[in-house]
């Protein structure tokens, strides 16, 4: 049978505060256990929250974002579960009355097309602390370092259809809360964490089938592997004349299996209710403006504008533009360097190449923008070759220091003098006079062919160092010299 | 003077699920009990959902006041010590609990 998989996926996002949601704990990643967990993040009696202004902001900012409704009036509520990390007995979440409303955003698919990805809701709620269930001889360690820490959570309809989908929606989604500033999106650090509910129907059905839910997967890839394996053990069932449970399921990358977490955790019923220690959250409509009014340049706009500012293709400009850091660094470059080509093509397929293979940041790059852009210079202005600035860039990236000093350094100025050329053109032509006589013996276009062979002698001669362009001119030059007097 | 309109029926194995829920021990013998009892607390509610409320407005605070918000900044400095010198179990920083997964 040929299964419509549908998906939706709700998205932990952790929003950059500088301290918690609800207390003036810091929310530094890293720190020692419970060096960061004040007296509200441990529940002590009596404590109450009070909420950060900056995580309504970022909230906010998310909703105009995605051209969504945002609740001028918002409450929050208590989620009731007991688990030792979460020390209250009670999340404070949104439930009636979420900060975020409807919206959307386009994904891009890598055949060029665009769907667009309706958002049900995204509500504020506080991060729960860790468990180490390890090394603890049959006892449970808890760290509540990150309890408290803002989360949004961003709940997408179910119009995935595929994994490549729900990739291309946490991509862009990363793209979206990093340009705007909001979060750090960094997934190793679980900055942004994904529940996927997954469902197949038989294709041209319109009604859902049964879901499962599968927890905390946090990446791009797990994404994708959680995605595959559960369609396939969802269609399995499905085909034996089975039906699928309604439950909640781990994905296990050791393994790569999803499994069943124990039923008793899932029976959960969570008895929600506002939360008696904080007001409704009501926020003026002029508030809501001149945050819009200082929003962040999102990436489909930008993407638009280095296409008609720089003149770059579409793909250029997707990865150009996706991620503000690299925005930020492709854009310095250009402007430094003054050819916005050039620069795509040296950030992508250098900068981007280096990173990629040494499995580091943009932010650990050895070679910052201007130092590229003083390189790029350099070969614009015809000093080096593109070939030899690859030579250069390597020799920055392992710290030799910058382009000019690198290129005085180890002798690799371009050779434009013509004198010096001609001498070395001179060189070749007669010490192979063979192919000499057999370029002048060749028709037009097997010249064009030979005539390779002796640009190849002097680059060689050169150690890559001739002006390529000049090169070609003094050989053609010679070699109808060689012609004419020959001829008499 | 208050009436119950209809009592709702409510079993002894709701009994056990919620008290699981909220970790509540109820010994057997007073299950039965306790069930008759929330089974008339159930009761009230439901007559008070038989009041007509379309045209109000759910309240989530009886005060008529918004909440202020708090600049972010980080206020609170490190006081683990004092924490866990009356916390029954710690080690290497972590709070000791008995443990939750098998």
């Amino acid at each position: 049978m040929n299964w419509e998989v549908v998906i939706g996926l709700e998205v932990h996002l952790q929003l950059a505060t500088q301290s918690k949601i609800f207390s003036g704990a810091a929310t530094r990643f890293g720190a020692e256990p419970n060096t960061q967990a004040c007296a509200v993040d441990l529940a002590m009696p009596g404590m109450l929250p009070v909420l950060n202004e900056q995580a309504v902001r970022y909230a906010v900012m998310f909703g105009l974002g995605i051209g969504a409704e945002i609740g001028l009036r918002s409450v929050f509520d208590r989620k009731n579960y007991f688990y030792p990390d979460l020390p209250k007995g009670y999340q404070i979440s949104q439930f009636q009355e979420p900060i975020v409303g409807r919206g959307h955003f386009d994904i891009q698919l890598e055949d060029g097309s665009v769907r667009r990805i309706g958002i049900t809701r995204a509500h504020l709620e506080e991060d729960a602390g860790k468990s180490l269930h390890e090394d603890f001889h049959d006892q449970t360690g808890i760290d509540l370092n990150r309890a408290g820490t803002p989360l949004l959570e961003i709940v997408s309809e179910p119009d995935l259809r595929s994994a490549e989908e729900a990739v291309a929606y946490l991509k862009t989604l990363h793209s979206l809360v990093t340009s705007l500033g909001i979060s750090d999106g960094n997934m190793a650090e679980g900055s942004m964490r994904c529940d996927i509910n997954l469902s197949l129907r038989p294709a041209g059905s319109d009604t859902l089938g049964t879901r499962a839910e599968i927890k905390n997967v946090n990446s791009f890839r797990f994404v994708e592997k959680a995605i595959h394996h559960e369609v396939e053990r969802q269609a399995d069932i499905l085909e034996s004349g089975g039906k699928v449970v309604q439950e909640t399921r781990l994905y296990d990358a050791d393994r790569d299996e999803t499994r069943s977490m124990r039923s008793k955790e899932v029976a959960n019923d969570y008895r929600y209710f506002p939360e008696p220690d904080l007001l409704p959250i009501v926020i003026e409509q002029s508030w809501v403006d001149s945050i819009r009014a200082r929003l962040p340049e999102l990436p489909a706009a930008r993407r638009e504008r280095f296409i008609a500012d720089y003149g770059l293709g579409a793909y250029d400009a997707t990865v150009l533009a996706a991620e503000r850091p690299l925005a930020e660094f492709y854009e310095a470059v250009a402007k430094g360097c003054g050819d916005a080509k050039i620069a795509a093509n040296w950030v992508q397929v250098e900068l981007l190449g280096q990173l990629n293979r040494n499995d580091l940041q943009l932010s650990e790059s050895p070679v910052d923008a201007p130092a590229l852009a003083a390189l790029l210079q350099r070969i614009l202005d015809g000093s080096i070759s593109g070939k030899i600035g690859k030579q250069v860039f390597e020799a920055m990236w392992a710290g030799e220091g910058d382009a000019d000093s690198i290129i005085e350094a180890r002798g690799l100025r371009q050779v434009s003098d013509s004198s010096a050329l001609q001498a070395m053109v001179a060189e070749v032509i007669r010490d192979n006079p063979e192919q000499v006589a057999q370029y002048l013996a060749a028709d037009e276009t097997r010249r064009k062919k030979l005539s390779g062979f002796f640009v190849g002698q002097i680059m060689k001669l050169s150690r890559g160092q001739a002006n390529p362009q000049m090169v070609s001119n003094l050989l053609n030059e010679q070699l109808a010299d060689a012609g004419e007097n020959g001829d008499t | 003077m208050l009436t119950v309109v209809k009592v709702m029926t409510v079993h002894q194995d709701d009994i056990e699920k919620l008290a699981e829920l909220a970790r509540v021990r109820i010994p057997v013998e007073e299950a039965a009990e306790v069930t008759a009892r929330i089974a008339t607390i159930l009761g009230l509610v439901d007559q008070l959902q038989s009041v007509d409320t379309a045209a109000v407005e759910p309240m989530a605070n009886p005060l008529d006041a918004v909440q202020r918000l708090r600049v972010d900044a980080v206020t609170e400095a490190n006081q683990r010590e004092a924490f866990q010198a009356i916390a029954p179990a710690v080690e290497n920083g972590l709070y000791l609990v008995p443990k939750v997964i098998e």
